[in-house]
């Protein structure tokens, strides 16, 4: 049982994603179906898909939603086009970091009003044109280099996450892309470095923008949610308004009663 | 199995397809059963603990079946939605909480390969799909249009968002110590007797280990952390409007997420499906001898990593029964001010004694940890379980350039 | 780095005719069956790109705009990746190697400090006016 257990699952992996076996893909018989190809219809169909859902929805929170299922299906091209520490990063810190930064800052904002805010529909128009032609632009400078229209030789790279690694220490230890002009050998050193001071400064900035000031005057969107009716049934409402009125013990919850 | 099928005269793509299939519904098993399972042991546990029997007539002795009838209830339930929930998004929340939680499972190795899908960046993956997870509990909160809900909501992606910080900097640890991410060469390494888990490997990764605990279980909502559902005071948090099956999906993807950092503190500390004595090598089987000792010894890890990461779901279940639940303001604290500054620290001082101390305290007892078996280093053909040579002595190497393998390297400008 | 050197030599003089002769084939073949090569992906890359900027310019809520940054610079990984992908490239052809990825690696980390910096203006800006609509983010008019 246990047997037939592994090789299941070890066969497994030329299903599933074909271009992160490590060995070379098997020739499946059934016509010829390039699993991989398949994979990156799916993914690309999800990304571009959801990429376009993003313009037109309406609703900001869904906006998000869709964002995410996007973000999500460029990791699995990333996945697929064998750069697998990319994608592991794009789930981490893209789809698990900043993005939930975004929709915490939706939710902070969410309220009635502001949760679709609707373009008029001459700008609509606009938008439709202007997009249309810059992707047509796009995708006619895409198609105009015949290097790029071949099929790809599918050559599996090596893991990439070592070398990665060492790059950005400043060492290379990955053998040079033929062709390129000075051995296309840098270390990453120096950019390394200056990301790291780069975030440093922005998480000071941040936490310095967004701490909680001590104010003489009252902020603007507590004199509008005092003069805003609050109804039972828009919750959004409840995050940040009207800490005085219906929701004071609620706000107290979601701070801590130890402040 | 594909090729089995294959000489059945089954043509090749539907047998591939039977054969992901078959090892799709095992891994969902382990989070259904596995759920099924440790709901009852956490009633059995609570009660325990609070000196009470817990369940005891469902099914004959010690009412095993009692998580059985719990799903039958839940199946047979009403599922409503609030008046004025964003329908799409109610409907969807749960599902996206379940398969970030079973995603995650692909590339989580439960023996010598037994891996859905082995990634040179196993360990990265794991811990970046499981914060997937908390996008669910996000739109929950909101589409519930419940004020309970979306308190627990932003409570659940603050906290989320805060301890991926010290959960990263805990799992840096055994991937430094190992020189490489995948799950099963970190687990391989520490083959052999306890003292080669990476748990004992020094000072610092003992501490680690139980920081790594801490924020394990703050990541996957458990109490002391588990501020999104706080009954006490937000009714039920984020789930709070959900009913039936929606709601046992919820339940779940918290099960399925806790056996999972279970699991995965296992891989990375506690020697993977390697036990505490190597039984396999002292009778004298090995992946060589043969294939039915092969999969014995797979058998006896899949064993041992099951067992292992049942020990971490029970050791949760044991502390939350009996810790209180802390404040939000608390948890933050826990998480900024102690959790994080303590990994860091740790984190140096497993670089410094993999540098300066690479063969251990005492030369002889404890092998030194990660003899360098890179991908990049063997190329593409895969990583060998033991017979890779050991090219340089490890620790070093990701720090300095090394001249002795005979890689080209290039030092920085 | 041959073909970024291409691909700015095409722009300048007049571009070429839109209808490339070479681009009826890969849609004449069968999805299912052709390997992928790179154009795919310059294909998702300038969907992306595209949907971004339409973002950009059409929403009014602050955050709809940091979401359309957001799918702008992944349309951008999108082309690094590819380019620098050994899978993707035909055979023989030069690809960026391992820079396209440490490329694609920062504009990730950029990205997330961006996001930082933008979400806490929007905050503030939140908390000050007590709206999120840029529009309406006109004090400074003369």
């Amino acid at each position: 049982m246990t047997g037939m257990l592994d090789m299941d699952i070890s066969s497994m992996t030329h299903v599933i994603v074909p271009a992160l076996a490590t060995t070379a893909l098997p020739a499946l018989p059934m016509a010829g179906i390039n699993w991989h190809s398949v994979l990156f219809l799916l993914f690309a169909g999800l990304a571009c898909g959801f990429a376009v859902g993003v313009v037109a929805a309406d609703n900001v929170v869904r906006m998000a939603l869709y964002l995410v299922f996007s973000l999500g299906a460029t990791a699995g091209l990333f996945f697929l086009a064998g750069a697998e520490f990319l994608g592991a990063m794009q789930l981490m810190i893209y789809v698990g970091g900043t993005l939930v930064l975004l929709v915490f800052g939706v939710m902070l904002t969410a309220q009635a009003p502001f949760v679709s805010i609707k373009p008029s529909s001459s700008d609509r128009t606009l938008a439709a044109v202007a997009g249309a032609s810059l992707l047509a632009l796009l995708l006619t400078a895409a198609f105009s280099v015949d290097a790029w229209m071949a099929p790809g030789a599918g050559v599996v790279p090596a893991p990439t996450a070592t070398p990665l690694g060492m790059a950005l220490v400043g060492v290379r230890v990955d053998t040079p892309p033929s062709g390129s002009p000075s051995g296309g050998h840098v270390g990453y050193m120096l950019p390394f470095e200056i990301v790291s001071v780069h975030l440093l400064v922005v998480l000071v900035g941040a936490a310095y923008l967004a701490r909680a000031k001590r104010r003489r005057t009252p902020r603007a969107i507590d004199a509008v949610a005092s003069a805003m009716p609050v109804e039972p049934t828009v919750v959004a409402t409840a995050a940040v308004t009207a800490p005085g009125r219906t929701t004071g013990g609620a706000k107290s919850a979601l701070v801590g009663g130890g402040r | 199995m594909a090729d089995f099928l294959i000489g059945l005269g089954l043509p090749g793509w539907l047998a591939w397809s039977i054969a992901a299939l078959v090892a799709a519904v095992l891994l969902h098993n382990v989070i259904a059963g596995g759920a099924l399972v440790f709901i009852w042991a956490e009633r059995k546990i609570a009660a325990r603990i609070q000196d009470r029997l817990g369940p005891t007539r469902t099914g004959g002795r010690f009412g095993w079946l009692q998580s059985l009838a719990d799903g039958i209830k839940l199946l047979a339930k009403e599922d409503l939605m609030p008046e004025g929930a964003d329908g799409l998004l109610f409907r969807l929340a749960p599902y996206v909480s379940f398969c970030a939680s079973f995603c995650a499972f692909i590339a989580l190795p439960f023996a010598f390969d037994v891996v859905g899908q082995r990634l040179n960046v196993g360990v990265f993956f794991v811990v970046a799909v499981l914060g997937l997870e908390v996008f669910g509990v996000i739109l929950a909160g909101y589409a519930s249009a419940s004020k309970w809900s979306l308190f627990g909501a932003m409570r659940e992606a603050a906290q989320v968002v805060s301890y991926e910080v010290p959960l990263g900097m805990c799992v840096v640890v055994p991937v430094m110590l190992a020189g490489t991410m995948d799950l099963v060469t970190i687990a391989e390494k520490q083959s052999g007797w306890m003292s080669n888990w990476y748990l004992f490997h020094d000072p610092f990764t003992f501490v680690i280990f139980w920081v790594y605990v801490t924020c394990a279980v703050a990541s996957v909502n458990r109490a002391p952390f588990d501020l999104a559902e706080a009954e006490s005071e937000l009714v039920a948090g984020f789930h709070t409007e959900y009913s039936g099956l929606r709601w046992s999906f919820f339940f779940m993807a918290e099960y399925g997420s806790m056996f999972l950092v279970s699991a995965l503190a296992a891989v990375l500390f506690l020697g993977g499906w390697n036990g505490p004595v190597p039984v396999a090598q002292l009778v004298g089987l090995s992946e060589g001898t043969g294939d039915s000792a092969a999969y014995f010894v797979r058998l006896l890890g899949l064993a041992n990593l099951i067992g292992k990461a049942t020990f971490g779901v029970l050791l949760m279940m044991w502390v939350r029964w009996t810790l209180p639940r802390l404040r939000i303001d608390q948890v933050m604290t826990t998480c900024l001010k102690y959790c994080t500054p303590i990994a860091a620290v740790m984190f140096a001082g497993a670089m410094f004694w993999q540098l300066f101390l690479p063969g251990g305290l005492l030369p002889g007892w404890s092998r030194p940890a990660g003899e360098i078996r890179e991908g990049w280093l063997e190329g593409p053909g895969g990583l060998p379980a033991t017979s890779a040579p050991a090219v340089r002595s490890a620790g070093v190497a990701a720090a300095e350039p090394s001249d002795s393998s005979g890689l080209a390297t290039r030092s920085p400008r | 780095m041959m073909n970024l050197s291409v691909a700015a030599s095409i722009l300048p003089p007049g571009l070429p005719l839109p209808v490339n002769f070479g681009m009826i084939p890969l849609f004449a073949a069968n999805p299912f069956t052709e390997p992928v090569g790179v154009i795919h992906y310059l294909i998702v890359g300038a969907v992306l790109f595209t949907a971004g900027i339409a973002c950009m310019t059409l929403k009014r809520n602050a955050l709809g705009i940091l979401m359309g940054i957001e799918l702008v610079l992944n349309g951008a990984n999108i082309n690094f990746v590819a380019f620098s992908s050994s899978y993707l490239r035909a055979e023989g052809a030069p690809t960026l190697g391992l820079d396209g990825q440490v490329v694609a690696l920062f504009v990730i980390l950029l990205a997330a400090a961006e996001a930082a910096v933008a979400l806490a203006i929007t905050l503030n800006f939140y908390n000050n006016h007590a709206t999120v609509d840029v529009d309406r983010a006109d004090d400074l008019k003369g």
